[in-house]
């Protein structure tokens, strides 16, 4: 009976990494696509596609980094197939709820803070290695973004120099290979270095529940299928997240969208190679803001920026506490029944999400609608959560005879002559 | 431990500052160099169009020494990305 539960246990920890790696494939498709849509560079179905083939061989491409998840960051003595289910299920949790609200956010710190959550739950505050937690987690997720603001700032700002008196339809068409160009190794470095994540954790559970011995190195069934979902996930794409990073943030040319990327991929390349390894999610974002900064006259809209900031301070703690219940429901029924209770939830909170996403769906269709409702078709009487922060801007908009006469066309004028001016 | 390794980052800054914005500027660079050449055409001193068309600028082709040496920009471009792809494979780290 003993062993029938510890298989039960490993099929699922496995299982549930995968849906981990799934989520994480279509959480961060805009890290990479989100600017070569909006600009219309690639067909959002072919941007996604492309994505999802650059990260299929991103992840057969090395195996360097796999196993070292939470390695620094929690006693590894601690770490129970358990543990890590329950922490898994809080970093799936967390990144389908963002997803919900189309904000991008760490999918890796999602999975930190699941673990550290489940931690904390299991063995108490001496299981986690705090130091570790702030100077691998949370700084890196402060810096990340303004060294992305910077490099991609600075890059914008040249290029737009560069191009003042590059005729319009020949610097567009140039950039968008450029664009192509810089996304495909954005997507790549993900495969790389996030499907090994997920390999890790399978691998670790594999030792930990006795299926390979502890020296085993990756075996090739667990390469093939993280491979295999993370690409899935990424064709699938999020395309909410992809809204937001593509409309919602900055207003983005060609131009723009090839210096964020560029920025993006050498700040994830060069991160990884001095050892300083910083969030895809967070510097993608970061670059993308850059190249609003750093093209004159171009418009960020701060708000969304600010409400993904929040999203990414909320990342461990909100993570972990899903971690920490999960592993109390867990350890409080026992045996088998709670993993397949833990399961249950996942399943029950994932269906509930993806119900609550229909009720405004984002995908390839409307993926570029214009991000100040009142123009976009699907601004109907009861906006989504995604929309919520938007939603004053549509009654100023909507309605400029009735009382906000003073305000919104003000409003308009500038948006008007800054797009002019770009 | 210390929290943030002021070393490493600032090789990141530094470098990313280098390859991220300069790669991104050496492409734009040749696209100016490979684009044609605009000028004003028939502008007058108050800044009104004289031409029939009502064209601002006139377009001429870029000379070969500038074709040749936006070439040479797109391939420093195409290199580091190749760089970027042996880097991947070779680890990422």
């Amino acid at each position: 009976m003993e062993d029938v539960t510890e298989t039960l246990l490993l099929v699922l920890v496995v299982v549930t990494a995968l849906a981990f790696d799934f989520t994480n494939g279509f959480h961060d498709t805009g890290n990479a696509m989100a600017t070569s849509i909006a600009t219309r560079a690639l067909k959002p179905k072919t941007a996604v596609a492309l994505s999802a083939v650059l990260n299929l061989v991103g992840a057969f491409l090395s195996l360097a980094v796999a196993a070292t998840i939470a390695k620094g960051l929690v006693d590894a003595q601690v770490i129970t197939l358990e543990v890590v289910l329950a922490g898994l299920v809080g970093g799936i949790t967390w990144n389908l709820l963002t997803w919900l609200l189309g904000l991008p956010s760490s999918s890796s710190h999602a999975l930190v803070g699941g673990v550290v959550g489940s931690v904390l739950a299991a063995v108490g505050t001496s299981g986690v290695i705090w130091t570790g937690v702030a100077a691998k987690v949370l700084i890196p997720a402060l810096l990340a973004p303004l060294v992305a603001i910077g490099v991609a700032a600075a890059g914008t700002w040249l290029v737009a120099r560069q191009t003042r008196k590059v005729p319009e339809s020949t610097s567009t068409r140039a950039f968008r290979w450029g664009q192509v160009g810089s996304a495909s190794l954005v997507s790549l470095a993900h495969g790389t270095n996030d499907a090994q994540k997920s390999m890790g954790i399978i691998l670790l559970a594999l030792i930990a529940g006795g299926a390979v011995p502890a020296d085993s190195s990756v075996p090739f069934w667990v390469i093939l299928s993280c491979a295999l979902f993370m690409a899935l996930g990424t064709y699938l794409g999020g395309w909410r997240i992809i809204r937001t990073l593509g409309k919602g943030l900055v207003e983005i040319d060609t131009r723009q969208g090839m210096s964020a990327e560029t920025s993006s991929a050498a700040v994830i390349l060069l991160s990884g190679f001095f050892g300083f390894s910083l969030s895809t999610t967070h510097v993608a974002t970061g670059s993308i803001l850059g190249s609003g900064v750093g093209m004159p006259g171009a418009k960020v809209r701060w708000g969304v920026a600010g409400r993904m900031l929040a999203a990414w301070g909320l990342t461990l703690p909100a993570a972990g506490l899903v971690g920490a219940v999960c592993y109390w429901i867990q350890a409080g029924i026992g045996g088998a029944l709670g993993t397949v209770a833990v399961f249950a939830i996942l399943i029950a909170t994932s269906v509930a999400i993806w119900v609550a996403s229909r009720r405004k769906p984002v995908d390839h269709r409307n993926v570029n609608d214009e991000w100040e409702p009142g123009t976009a078709p699907s601004a109907d009487a009861e906006p989504a959560l995604a929309d919520a922060a938007a939603t004053p801007a549509v009654a100023a908009t909507a309605s400029p005879e009735a009382g906000a006469v003073t305000a919104a066309p003000s409003a308009d004028q500038q948006r008007a002559r800054q797009r002019a001016g770009v | 431990m210390s929290f943030i390794e002021i070393d490493s980052l600032l090789k990141v800054v530094v470098a990313g500052l280098i390859v991220g914005a300069g790669l991104p500027a050496l492409f734009a660079l040749g696209v100016r160099l490979a684009a044609g050449r605009t000028t004003p055409a028939a502008v007058d001193a108050d800044g009104a169009q004289l031409t029939p068309s009502g064209d601002v600028v006139t377009v001429e082709r870029p000379t070969i020494a500038r074709l040749i040496a936006g070439g040479v920009c797109f391939l420093v471009v195409v290199l580091a990305v190749a760089g970027g792809i042996v880097f991947l494979a070779n680890g990422g780290h």
